[in-house]
């Protein structure tokens, strides 16, 4: 005989099952659409319109840092969603704050090239190249801050609800999204910044 | 998914792999010593060699015990990426160099 609590457990587990498999898929078509964007910015790569040419634009010193501080956000926010496996709620939180410092100095090192590049005279309706540079690398830019909004909102939760089983499901799509962006971040380093300066 | 297969030892072997790949085509345009061919070689697999790395050790796919449901929508993503963008950087490529 099964009991209601049973039923409603399995319930449950059967849903969230079935979510992460729907985030899943909104990963992969997310990962499409940074695939065509891609193939945009190579396809633009010459048309830089006698406007400023990549090469005097990106400082490999600065992209360096960047990958840095995603590749370890990425780590750390392994170390949180390890953490909530094993219910240890205090150090999951720790983790999420030391994932969201890394992912805030992402953006704001991005934000601060862009801002630098705009000034030099540099934005993105001076050429094709250009435009296909911003749309790219502000689309990833973008995710990472919503990524970041994601883990101040499970933070608030994990404090709030506890480890439950819901919260805990919810983190680790948190998960796969985060470790996605740094994915798309190695196609961004590999692509746009590095054949620059060879 | 697999939520119970991470561990602390995939992460860090992750991360260390992930540092490798990342300081070799840095270093190798940093100092750049070799032929434009052989750079692009470099950075070109170490990227992709990358991307596996994070797929195995931050994101915990593995063909064995991975759902088929994920491993089909992985694989048909990545055949969808290969025509789109294969096809779009051909046909554009191509049409440059008529249009020269």
């Amino acid at each position: 005989m099964i009991t209601v609590a049973e039923l409603i457990r399995e319930h449950e587990e059967e849903s969230l099952e079935n979510r992460a498999y729907g985030f899943w898929l909104y990963l992969m078509t997310d990962a499409i659409i940074f695939a065509l964007l891609f193939a945009t910015y190579v396809t633009m790569f010459s048309n830089t319109a006698q406007g400023p040419k990549p090469v005097d634009l990106f400082d490999l010193q600065h992209v360096f840092i960047e990958t840095l501080c995603l590749l370890i956000s990425s780590v750390t926010f392994g170390f949180a969603f390890l953490a909530s496996v094993q219910k240890k709620l205090a150090s999951s939180v720790g983790w999420l704050l030391i994932t969201l410092v890394f992912g805030l100095s992402f953006v704001v090192l991005e934000v601060s090239e862009f801002l630098e590049m705009i000034n030099e005279g540099a934005g993105p309706q001076k050429s094709g190249y250009l435009s296909a540079f911003f749309t790219l690398v502000a689309t990833h830019g973008l995710h990472v801050s919503v990524g970041m909004v994601g883990i101040m909102m499970m933070t608030c939760q994990i404090l709030f609800k506890g480890l439950t089983k819901p919260v805990c499901s919810r983190l680790f799509r948190l998960g796969l999204f985060w470790h996605f962006l740094d994915i798309v971040w190695i196609g961004i380093f590999s692509v746009v910044y590095l054949p620059v300066f060879i | 998914m697999q939520e119970h297969g991470h561990s602390l030892k995939s992460y860090i072997t992750g991360f260390i792999l992930a540092v490798i790949l990342t300081l070799i085509p840095f270093w190798v345009v940093w100092s750049s010593s070799f032929s434009a061919k052989l750079l692009f070689g470099i950075i070109t697999l170490c990227a992709l060699v990358q991307v596996l790395v994070h797929l195995r050790f931050f994101l915990n796919i593995s063909l064995k015990h991975t759902g088929k449901d994920y491993l089909t929508a992985l694989f048909f993503a990545g055949v969808l990426i290969f025509i789109m963008v294969g096809g779009t950087i051909w046909i554009l490529y191509d049409l440059n160099f008529r249009m020269m």
